[in-house]
């Protein structure tokens, strides 16, 4: 290939007859000409999806006293309540995403290796935690809760963090077999699990010290969408009077304000997509990664 | 909750409470703008959904685009229901900032009976969150069209149109209409976008759910919510099994 270009050189400077453009150039020259039906939709993408959060950012900058400043930033800072539930959601987070993945990780190994049968299954009830109205969830807990006897009111459901990560387990694992699915699909499964089993390795090494690695962007994905989930679900906790992260920003306007509301939604919504696009560049690191794609 | 549905406070066995719900006029019209929000946005959220992935698609792979608009698809539809209701009220909102740069060019909102709590602000607001939800179901679809079908088609002497028509569209429908089900099922079932948007004023199967879990309007009222609930159950399973039988249909061209 490396002589093609002297090549056509030559043979233009001859004035022959000149070289068909190669496919893949004439693709390339094809991507890089900005189309009309894709400028339309990211204009119109921009205007929709963007205007909205600088409209909030404006918002938020407005203080009480009808002036401009950051003040509404600060006071979050301050804001005990605040800071309390979101405490209580990043306790929740955490021992939810290790439960997930602990559980998700060697289901998706063992169901690739000796039940690949179930994948189908397994695919179409990773839809289910979409479709299904927390509401409806919430209003069957209630129930549950109504019913259970003292000591297990007592002992789960008098404290957010007992009461909720079980259910949040629950709405965590579909998403999280999916994401994790997909990185367990790009490595050689099979090979690695003989290649370590003939090493001597146990099954539990095997998974921790040969699979984990191989698929860590997978599992990060799966913990970010978890984080994502713990923080943003309201519904559930509302119903159940549980005082999370979420709930408190709703309850926070009757309290300081629409300004601090709407400051906490923005920075929370940057955190959420600071981790999520941190994610992309270490998937995107990968070997032979053609897809930035992590859900 | 099944169980709890069909008995009285008594415990005996009874459809009492599906029948309250479907004599009531609250709970019908409730029942009726849940499915025209999902209708809508499920609608819109497909069209515009698809037509961004191919967008993006169409662009430099693993290009700084396609990090931003995965990621930015990843916060909006799973995390961010309350954040962006809030969003919208600071936009739309009475003292929102698009109203007011629309009454200084002399269009009033408020005066025409526009409100954010109102159904038309929930499918705005919904829309937000349903498109970034098609481009995450639909992108593997679209990346599954493989180029060749599209070069095997040129050499043969096909149009883009034609492409388009006889190729590409009949491969990507099942997969399609798959994704607005599931739209569908998403909005109809969404509750926190709309709890932190109205408080709960408008009328949705989930707000009706709630006041009559909370013996907000009447006290007593538990079973009856149990009872919305299994309908709205109803609803979403005939949702998921057209989602499975388009879905076994979907999978014979697109991996």
């Amino acid at each position: 290939m490396s002589a093609t270009p002297s090549l056509g050189l030559e043979m233009r400077g001859l004035g022959a007859i000149e070289p068909a453009p190669q496919p893949e150039q004439r693709r390339a020259s094809q991507r890089q000409r900005p189309r009309l039906w894709r400028v339309t939709i990211f204009v119109l993408a921009a205007i929709y999806f963007i205007g909205p959060q600088l409209a909030a950012f404006k918002f938020s900058l407005v203080l009480s006293n009808g002036k401009y400043g950051l003040g509404n930033y600060g006071q979050i800072i301050q804001n005990s309540a605040l800071r309390d539930a979101l405490f209580t959601s990043l306790e929740i987070s955490a021992i939810t995403a290790v439960v997930v993945v602990a559980l998700v990780l060697p289901t998706v190994v063992w169901v690739r290796l000796r039940a690949p049968k179930l994948t189908l299954l397994l695919e179409g009830i990773t839809i289910l935690p979409i479709v299904i109205p927390p509401v409806v969830m919430a209003a069957g807990l209630e129930q549950l809760e109504g019913h259970s006897p003292q000591w297990l009111v007592s002992l789960a459901f008098n404290h957010a963090l007992t009461g909720l990560t079980p259910f949040y387990v629950i709405l965590a694992l579909p998403f999280s077999y999916r994401a994790i699915d997909t990185g367990v699909r790009a490595i050689d499964l099979r090979t690695l699990v003989d290649a370590s089993r003939s090493l001597g390795a146990s099954s539990f090494s095997t998974l921790t010290r040969v699979i984990l690695p191989n698929v860590q962007t997978a599992v990060l994905g799966a913990v970010f969408l978890t984080v994502a989930l713990c923080l943003g679900e309201v519904v559930i906790a509302t119903i159940l009077l549980y005082v999370t992260f979420p709930v408190e920003i709703i309850q926070l306007g009757q309290e300081t304000g629409p300004g601090v509301q709407v400051a906490v939604s923005i920075l929370s919504l940057l955190f959420v997509f600071g981790l999520l696009f941190a994610l992309s560049f270490l998937a995107g690191r990968r070997r032979g990664a053609t897809s930035t794609r992590l859900i | 909750m099944i169980h709890g549905a069909l008995t009285t406070d008594g415990g005996h066995f009874t459809f009492q409470n599906f029948s309250t719900t479907f004599s009531s006029s609250a709970d019908m019209a409730a029942f009726k703008n849940s499915l025209m929000i999902g209708l809508w946005t499920a609608l819109l959220g497909a069209v515009f959904g698809t037509w961004l992935a191919a967008a993006v698609l169409a662009g430099e792979p693993g290009g700084m685009l396609q990090r931003i608009v995965s990621s930015a698809s990843g916060v909006l539809a799973y995390f961010a229901g309350v954040p962006l209701a809030f969003a919208w009220i600071a936009t739309l909102g009475a003292t929102g900032v698009a109203t007011v740069l629309l009454q200084h060019i002399g269009i009033n909102l408020y005066s025409g009976g526009f409100t954010i709590a109102s159904l038309t602000g929930l499918v705005l607001a919904y829309t937000y969150f349903q498109i970034p939800l098609m481009v995450i179901l639909i992108t593997p679809a679209l990346e599954g069209l493989r180029p060749q079908w599209e070069e095997a088609a040129q050499s043969l002497g096909a149009s883009k149109l034609s492409y388009m028509r006889h190729v590409a569209i009949p491969v990507m429908t099942p997969a399609f209409v798959g994704a607005t089900l599931i739209l569908f099922g998403n909005a109809f079932s969404a509750y926190a976008t709309a709890l932190a948007l109205t408080g709960g004023t408008i009328a949705i199967v989930p707000t009706q759910i709630n006041e009559a879990l909370n013996g907000n309007v009447i006290a007593n009222q538990d079973r009856v919510g149990l009872a919305l609930g299994v309908e709205m159950i109803v609803v979403v399973a005939f949702v998921l099994v057209g989602y499975w039988m388009v879905q076994s249909r979907a999978r014979r061209w697109l991996q």
